[in-house]
């Protein structure tokens, strides 16, 4: 009978298994990262290789737009450890701070593209840099948006008030992507303003 | 000692109701598949989708054996044949290959690791609509290739559309525009299937199932989705930048602006080899469950199968430039891709061996799902080995492009792959309707396919050492290819047949077969313990398992698995 004694013993083991949510987002992230990998990768081959027209010297080094995202991680955290421990108020305040430092930081992009459209006469078609260089910011551009959008949802569910302690779990798994967002951020910006200039 | 817990199959199924036809009926019959969230449900329509057009294929697999038939055949003109051959590869590829996965996997991952759906039911139909709709984007080509402005075309730039025969000023129109949306759009798809996939297999096992006890099936399916997640985002990342060169004026592959044509190609196979992988993976995970039940063995070195699947899927992300040899490389870098893709015999070996071993003293059953999965060891064995041939760079140097390496990969996507989707059909097929499929059917179906196959892709390697090149649309009499492509072409023609009579045979057995039971194979995974088909719930009591072959400890309570555990 020892053998049903152990089987019982497994049988009465806690079951635990990873979270599903964390799980597929782990997952999303390293498909996203390959996409990303992959223009990297053609960035950096093309460094160099265009044959006529503006050159990455034209670029300026967005430090203050950086800053502005990079420290979104930060308030993004601040968020989900409150809204944890079910402080409501100041989970919304923090998302919403995280929600403004993203938009801003989108908001620079745009006059960055706007400086290197319409003075440094610099399109996606003008020559190979700029058809590099306007995919992969563009890219993670796009990607900002979305995070954007996702944020925007869960503040708008915060302000009527449906959100509670019981969501930390699913806000932690968005919060998840938009550090992945500000992670990129990082590499993106070696690539094109530190290396590729 | 029933120490596993199941429900009392068929306990819980409501009676099977006479349908009457009415419109009614059949809008809501209708309405319900299409808004349908159920992980079965799914799967079957993934597995309709892959079987229309693996006939869609077939018959355009049929045209250029045809037109190949004779030399100087007209059957075809030559912009025909190029649209018929791209889209023959781009169709078996991502709508044949790249759905049969999610069939597979949809229907029984949260059967095998006793869970009531897939962790996200939702995002499941989602990936099956996008995967839909990206099929039909690249066949609306045929029609809106050129806009509005002319003829039908369809894309005829290869499945692998290197550029810059890709770009505007070679290919006017929308045939690669749709090309790549459609393939973004599937990828999409895929992506969200993988990502269900592996969030089932590891968030929802039922009770006692470790990693380790999982069905092999399962772990396969896995490593499959990992590795799908890592080489399908490449080809849409790469796809993207041709998008942004067509309709942006971008350059990535435009040589006349200092863009690269050879980085495509790099992208292309930086996908294009683990895709192959991703392929070849499911296939093996339906071997892994047939070769067992029908050896009635324990399948042999469980751990050691598991990991040579992690370790298949490591090695063929390093691989990608053996297609490449020919495009010219350094040394360094040829000598790299010839030992890389040597490797990956290793953990491929490694497989073959413990299929043997499992069989090996086995009292083997030959129904027909076991008679798929023999003739997959040998072809696959055969396969690989000319794959080893090809990886070595001088003898790739001279076969390149040529129908040997046609044969090799014909022997694999046909010879495996195929002929495991063949074997894990007769053997679900019973779960999923509730009715055998005809065993005559089947040895016919079998001997047919096996014998079309043998007679088109062995010549096939002859043709290809005679030096006839791949994708010409004819060749001239005196080559001396004339009589192995009528030999090629009279085997393709045995095989269209063997797939008839086997389309026969799914639908006559759904209404005539054999009425299955709930277990007629008697086999040891947890799908085979609910009753056939599943009810819309699976399962009506959470089962708890205590070794890898569940149904084998109920049904021998006096030796069960558990105890050598
Ligand atoms: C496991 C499943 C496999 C599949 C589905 C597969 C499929 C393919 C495909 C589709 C191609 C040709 C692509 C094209 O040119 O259009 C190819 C070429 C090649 N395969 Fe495989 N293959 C498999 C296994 C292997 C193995 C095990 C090896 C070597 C150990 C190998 C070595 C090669 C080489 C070297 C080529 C390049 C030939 C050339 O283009 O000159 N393959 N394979
Ligand atoms: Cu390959």
């Amino acid at each position: 009978m020892s053998t049903l004694a152990v089987a019982q013993a497994e049988r009465e083991q806690a079951w635990v298994q990873p979270s599903k949510g964390r799980v597929a987002m782990f997952c999303l992230i390293l498909a996203e990262s390959t996409i990303f990998t992959i223009f990297v990768v053609a960035y950096v081959y093309n460094i160099g290789k265009s044959l006529y027209g503006p050159t990455p010297q034209i670029l300026e080094v967005p430090i203050w737009n950086s800053i502005f995202l990079l420290s979104s991680s930060l308030t993004i955290w601040l968020a989900e450890r409150a809204v944890e421990h079910g402080r409501i108020k100041s989970f919304g305040l923090w998302w919403a701070l995280t929600f403004v430092l993203g938009a801003i930081f989108l908001v620079g992009t745009g006059i960055e593209w706007h400086k290197l459209i319409y003075e440094d006469g610099l399109t996606i078609s003008t020559n190979l840099f700029g058809t590099t260089f306007y995919s992969l910011v563009g890219l993670h551009a796009s990607h900002v948006i979305l995070g954007l959008i996702a944020l925007f949802t869960v503040l708008m569910f915060t302000v009527t008030g449906h959100v509670r302690k019981e969501h930390a779990d699913r806000i932690q798994v968005l919060a998840l992507y938009w550090h992945f967002v500000d992670a990129v951020w990082i590499v993106v910006f070696t690539v094109v303003y530190v290396i590729g200039r | 000692m029933a120490d596993s817990t199941f429900p009392v199959p068929g306990a819980l199924e409501a009676a099977p109701h006479g349908r009457r036809w009415s419109q009614a009926a059949f809008l809501a019959w209708l309405h319900d598949w299409v808004v349908t969230v159920d992980h079965k449900k799914l799967g079957i329509l993934y597995m309709l989708y892959s079987i229309f057009f693996l006939l869609v294929g077939g018959v355009e697999a049929i045209l250029i054996r045809i037109q190949l038939v004779r030399p100087d055949m007209h059957f075809l003109s030559p912009w025909v044949f190029n649209r018929v051959f791209t889209m023959h590869g781009t169709t078996m590829v991502f709508l044949v290959g790249m759905t049969y996965i999610f069939g597979f996997a949809n229907y029984l991952v949260p059967l095998m690791v006793g869970a009531r759906d897939m962790a996200f039911p939702r995002l499941n139909a989602l990936s099956f609509w996008l995967t839909f709709f990206g099929g039909i984007l690249l066949y609306y080509s045929f029609i809106g290739g050129y806009g509005l402005y002319g003829a039908s075309s369809a894309p005829d730039t290869m499945w692998w559309a290197y550029s810059p025969l890709t770009e505007r000023a070679f290919s006017p129109g929308h045939a690669p525009d749709y090309w790549a949306l459609s393939l973004i759009v599937t990828g999409f798809g895929t992506i969200g299937a993988s990502i269900n996939v592996i969030a089932t297999a590891l968030c929802l096992r039922c009770k006692g199932m470790t990693l380790m006890r999982l069905p092999l099936f399962v772990w396969l399916n896995v490593v499959t989705s990992f590795l799908a997640l890592l080489a399908i985002t490449p080809l849409t990342a790469a796809q993207v930048m041709l998008l942004i060169d067509r309709y942006l004026g971008g350059h990535f592959f435009d040589t006349q602006a200092g863009g690269s044509a050879l980085i495509w190609a790099h992208f292309f196979w930086i996908f294009g080899h683990p895709e192959v992988y991703v392929l070849v993976l499911p296939a093996f995970a339906i071997a892994n469950e047939v070769i067992p039940v029908f050896s009635r063995k324990a399948i042999f070195g469980y751990p050691a199968m598991a990991a040579a699947s992690v370790g298949i899927a490591f090695v063929s992300l390093g691989v990608w430039a053996h297609h490449m040899f020919t495009i010219g490389m350094t040394s360094v870098g040829n000598t790299f891709f010839v030992l890389s893709t040597m490797l990956v015999g290793i953990p491929t070996g490694i497989k073959i061996f413990n299929w043997v071993a499992t069989m090996w003293g086995g009292k083997i059953r030959f129904a027909t799902p076991m008679l798929f999965c023999t003739a997959f060891l040998f072809q696959f064995l055969i396969a690989g080995l000319t794959g080893i041939i090809l990886s070595v760079a001088p003898w790739n140097w001279q076969l390149h492009n040529s129908y040997f390496v046609i044969a090799h990969f014909h022997y694999v996507l046909v010879g495996a792959i195929v002929f495991c989707i063949f074997a894990g059909i007769y053997y679900w097929y019973p779960k999923v309707t509730g009715r055998m499929l005809s065993e005559k059917l089947g040895k016919w179906h079998f001997w047919l396919f096996v014998i079309g196959f043998h007679v088109s892709f062995d010549t096939m390697h002859v043709l290809g050492i005679l030096g006839m090149p791949r994708s010409i649309f004819t060749y001239e009499a005196d080559r001396g290819w004339a009589p192995w492509n009528f030999v090629v072409s009279i085997g393709g023609f045995i095989q269209a047949i063997a797939v008839l009579v086997f389309a026969f045979n799914l639908v006559h057995s759904y209404f005539k077969g054999r009425v299955a039971g709930n277990d007629p194979w008697d086999a040891w995974t947890l799908e085979w313990a609910t009753p056939s088909p599943p009810p819309a719930y699976n399962f009506a009591e959470d089962p708890v398992v205590t070794s890898r072959r569940p149904l084998w400890d109920i049904k021998h309570p006096e030796d069960p698995d558990w105890r050598y555990e």
